[in-house]
């Protein structure tokens, strides 16, 4: 029989009603597989075992007296710290917001809560979800689970490093410009940033708001589904937010043209290159016809992106003043001249870096030549990419152009640390969704291929990958660990 | 004479809604404890987003239309991007009208009379900030400033006018009208602490614009106005350059003074607000809201006259003065008598109004109501009491609130009809007044002074008809 610890979301619900294990029990494993990896893998930001431990009792003495439970019912939930929870510290990683607890859920945290989950703790990000390392947290970055030299990606990383550690059955990440999809490729695990607008970012501390979207990072597709579907829906308190069609695991295939994209081939390390063209293989085997294609507005995306994304930043994060929440600072003197500039001097380098920026981009004189102009550009990409989902249903590409890499490898230059975000951010600014799947390992560091649909096309992304998954065997549980 | 040019920013809050404008906290921030009315929305706290009040967009509609601007069929929200205490997100959710998307209404031309027309610039939806309470003295006493959100986020309408002003009266008439406009679409109670407010902008001889800021209800507007004219004037009689720069409104003074100057150096990044998507109001939007839209001031006023076939006089006393008009109409549905109410109400019942009561709510608390008045009416038609008894009922209903007919019972204040009893005070008068009866005898106009002097001695109780037959018949005796 499979160990506790390495269960996936529906055993371990399967599992506790067939009364196998109690949801205590399965607590108390996973804790103490933290106990074990934590140290070296540094997922967390803030542990809640007390709740867990809790929720556990509460959904035991449930099981024991017949009653209900939900679809997620004893699944351990790892949530990205830059989602609300309330009563539970919320510090985006970041030292301005180092002791603020919220005061309400998050939407998608309600749900998960209705659905049985058990929320055990906080993870690991870069401040403010900016960045592809966890270098830029205020605590310790999080380690790659399969190589611990290795950055895990960003910012999502202490989801996708405790997914893949075993520190807890799912997590949710938030994805602005790639931050499910990096560590789902770095940690091969499967990450999916949903179509803009299918779930609520009520509670998701903003970002980038016309970017970002929560999503679920797991260990098999068919948990993804389950998570997916419990978050996804219309929310009155997200203006931007749809409503859409569940998603099912497919009885069979239907045939998907899949077109891989050329430029992100020529890009990328050879390695990961070998590794599409090995899943372009495996795509004909399950009978999906793949042939390549070219966007032609690919080169506006990142300068798009990242004039975009650092302006909604600069506006987003003004609030944080420390006048109503925020962390302990004796700042001797409140003056007027200097107080607000005197307080967010606490922010990381790397948010610095964008609020100037971004300030920068909306100023008077300079709104034309940068903020406007790329709003155009992504409208453009936007229009190309819908154009080329009429022939094709899925887009293909290697999630991160590059293998995992070492710490400091590049966060001394932040154009270098930009530059391996250009395969993800096509799909934020277009608001579609995307999956990163892992594909494979070179020298024991994962790849992930990344799938790409039109809007509200989660179902297509899902047919494909849960028909690739059972034909490529991927190891789950990293050795080093 | 030299020429002035006058241009508005007007504020006013939306207090007909229940809750804030991307909230649900109250819309009535007043009288409550301080930060008792937030929450995780209004207080901006991080990952909150605002949820459109769609009651607000048609309060600020019906406002475009009544002020005569353009509906587009899509209107949009920006982010105006700056660092306040009071602001809790440090930015303030506005609209902006440069980029395309605009405001909830634009291109306004609105009669100000026959002759004045006022172009609107715009007119659009924001949300209020908090407020900064000092302590006693300002900042220069005590080193601390405490902020109160309860009103952060209540919904604001900004308008903004051409600078087609070219004096303080018409900016007055402006604004009086306004305020009738805001109070008959129940958008704005006008009376309410801080709940219009009004920027200035005043230039002379083609000179440069000076910004008034600060001035909190609209009655110090024509006072900040006439300031600032005599100082600019003052400074060009010096010769001297007036200089584009922001002044504020101090009202215990009575004075403009220069502004800090780092205040006119904003630069707000507006940009489009991603949490709000691009709101399509629809082609039937303006249509339907039209329909249902209550009266405006001047539809009242057409339908006052021609309905009702009160004097224009009448008619403006009434609409200028909302509750009363509302009285009036609560009134006639309980007797259909237009012309008689209305003149009771807009004589003797306002001048009672007037001696006690400053403004406020008044006919909220007042004893006398429709029923009263009606009453009283119906009792002067049926020729039961006089005209100058009902004033002397009118009174006493005012401090007890009886009705009419129970004063008229207790105080025996029938109308007298009996011609004996009234012969009998005419032949009183003649006996006393002989001069009085000479003159009317030549000139028929004194005739009324000899039947004031009978309604004198019949303490206002005799019927003035019979009174003035009896005089006349003996006159000619
Ligand atoms: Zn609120």
């Amino acid at each position: 029989m499979t160990r506790l610890d390495e269960l996936l979301a529906y055993e371990v619900v399967e599992g506790l009603t067939e009364g196998q294990f109690t949801a205590e029990d399965y607590v108390t494993t996973i804790l103490k597989r933290i106990e074990k990896v934590e140290p070296k893998v540094h997922s967390f930001i803030t542990l809640d075992t007390d709740g867990a431990l809790s929720s556990a009792k509460i959904i035991d003495k449930k099981l024991k007296e017949k009653e209900a439970i939900g679809q997620l019912a004893g699944v351990i939930v790892g949530i990205k710290d830059n989602i609300s929870t309330q009563g539970i510290r919320t510090t985006c990683a970041s030292k301005i917001l180092e002791n603020y607890v919220p005061t309400y859920d998050a939407t998608v945290i309600k749900s998960l809560k209705e659905s049985g989950a058990i929320l055990l703790g906080k993870l690991n990000l870069d401040e403010f979800g900016m960045g592809s390392t966890t270098e830029y947290s205020r605590y310790q970055p999080t380690r790659n689970p399969w190589n611990l030299d290795c950055v895990p990606g960003g910012s999502s990383g202490g989801s996708g490093a405790a997914v893949a550690a075993g520190e807890c059955t799912i997590a949710l990440g938030s994805d602005t410009g790639g931050s499910i999809r990096c560590p789902s490729s770095f940690c091969s695990v499967i990450g999916l940033k949903p179509t803009y607008g299918r779930v609520s970012r009520y509670g998701l501390i903003s970002y980038a708001n016309s970017l970002e979207q929560i999503g679920p990072i797991c260990r098999s597709v068919r948990d993804l589904v389950i998570m997916l579907n419990i978050i996804s829906g219309k929310d009155t308190f997200d203006n931007t937010s749809m409503p859409s069609n569940p998603i099912s695991i497919p009885k069979r295939l239907n045939k998907l043209n899949v077109g891989i994209i050329k430029e992100l081939i020529t890009g990328s390390d050879q390695e990961v290159t070998k590794s599409v063209y090995f899943a372009s293989e495996k795509f004909k085997e399950i009978g999906c016809p793949c042939e390549e294609v070219s966007i032609k507005n690919l080169h506006y995306a990142l300068p798009s992106y990242y004039t975009l994304a650092s302006a909604e930043a600069s506006s987003n994060l003004a609030r944080y003043d420390n006048l109503r929440y925020g962390f302990d600072y004796s700042i001797g003197e409140y003056k007027w001249d200097t107080y607000f500039s005197n307080v967010r001097e606490n922010f990381g380098e790397e948010v610095k870096r964008r609020i100037l920026i971004g300030s920068y981009v909306l100023s008077s004189g300079y709104y034309g030549k940068y903020y406007l102009k790329a709003r155009r550009l992504r409208s453009l990409l936007r229009l190309e990419l819908l154009e080329l989902f009429k022939k094709y249903d899925l887009l293909i590409g290697p999630t991160m152009p590059i293998l995992p890499f070492k710490f400091g490898e590049k966060i001394d230059d932040p154009i270098k640390m930009y530059l391996v975000d250009i395969n993800t951010v096509i799909a934020n600014l277009a608001g579609i969704p995307a999956i990163s799947l892992p594909i494979g390992f070179s020298n024991g560091l994962p790849i992930g291929l990344q799938l790409m649909a039109a809007p509200f096309g989660e179902q297509k992304l899902i047919d494909a990958s849960y028909e690739l998954e059972k034909i490529i065997n991927i190891p789950r549980r990293p050795n080093s660990i | 004479m030299s020429m002035v040019m006058i241009g508005l920013e007007i504020h006013a809050q939306i207090t007909a809604l229940n809750s804030k404008l991307f909230c649900s906290c109250r819309g009535n921030y007043r009288d409550l404890r301080p930060n008792s009315n937030i929450c995780e929305i209004c207080c901006g706290l991080p990952g909150s987003l605002p949820i459109i009040n769609q009651k607000a967009i048609e309060y600020s509609t019906m406002m475009s239309i009544a002020l005569g601007c353009k509906v587009p069929d899509k209107i949009m929200f920006y982010r105006k991007n700056y660092f306040y205490p009071d602001l809790p997100k440090n930015f303030q959710i506005t609209q902006y009208n440069v980029y395309g998307i605009s405001s909830i209404g634009i291109e306004g031309k609105y009669e100000l009379d026959e002759v004045k027309q006022i172009r609107i610039s715009r007119i659009q939806l924001e949300e209020d900030p908090g407020r900064i309470a000092y302590s006693e003295g300002g900042m220069n006493v005590r080193n601390t400033a405490l902020i109160d959100y309860n009103r952060a986020g209540v919904a604001l309408i900004e308008i903004v006018t051409e600078p087609d002003f070219t004096g303080p009266k018409e900016v007055r008439h402006f604004l009086n009208k306004l305020s009738l406009t805001l109070e008959h679409l129940d958008v704005c109670d006008t009376l309410l602490e801080g709940s219009v407010r009004c920027d200035v902008n005043v230039s002379m001889n083609g000179g440069n614009k000076v910004e008034i800021k600060n001035i909190n209800s609209f009655k110090e507007v024509e006072k900040a106005i006439n300031y600032e004219i005599t100082r600019q004037s003052n400074v060009y009689g010096r010769n001297l350059k007036i200089e584009h720069e922001t002044r504020h409104w101090d009202d215990k003074k009575k004075i403009t003074f220069k502004a800090r100057s780092k205040e006119e150096e904003h630069d707000y990044r507006y940009f489009p607000e991603p949490d709000i998507p691009v709101i399509v109001l629809g082609s039937n939007f303006v249509a339907n809201l039209k329909q249902r839209m209550p009266e405006l001031p001047n539809e009242r006023f057409e339908r006052f006259r021609l309905k009702y076939q009160l004097s224009d006089h009448t008619s403006n006393i009434l609409i200028n003065d909302k509750k009363l008009a509302d009285f009036f109409e609560s009134t006639l549905k309980l007797h259909f008598s237009p012309v008689e109410i209305a003149n009771i109400l807009v004589t003797e019942f306002k001048s009672l109004i007037e001696d006690d009561t400053e403004g406020r709510d008044y006919l909220k608390n007042l004893k006398v109501k429709p029923e009263h008045i009606a009453e009283l009416v119906k009792l002067i038609e049926g020729n039961k009491i006089s005209r100058t008894t009902a004033k002397d009922i009118l009174v006493k209903i005012f401090e007890s609130g009886e009705l009419p007919t129970e004063v008229v019972n207790s105080s025996n204040s029938f109308k007298i009809t009996d011609e004996k009893t009234i012969m009998d005070a005419v032949h009183s008068v003649f006996d006393n007044e002989k001069s009085a009866v000479e003159d009317a005898k030549k000139n028929r106009e004194a005739i009324n002074f000899l039947l004031g002097k009978v309604m004198k001695f019949t303490n206002g109780r005799a019927d003035a008809k019979i009174a003035m037959r009896l005089i006349n018949s003996k006159l000619n005796e």
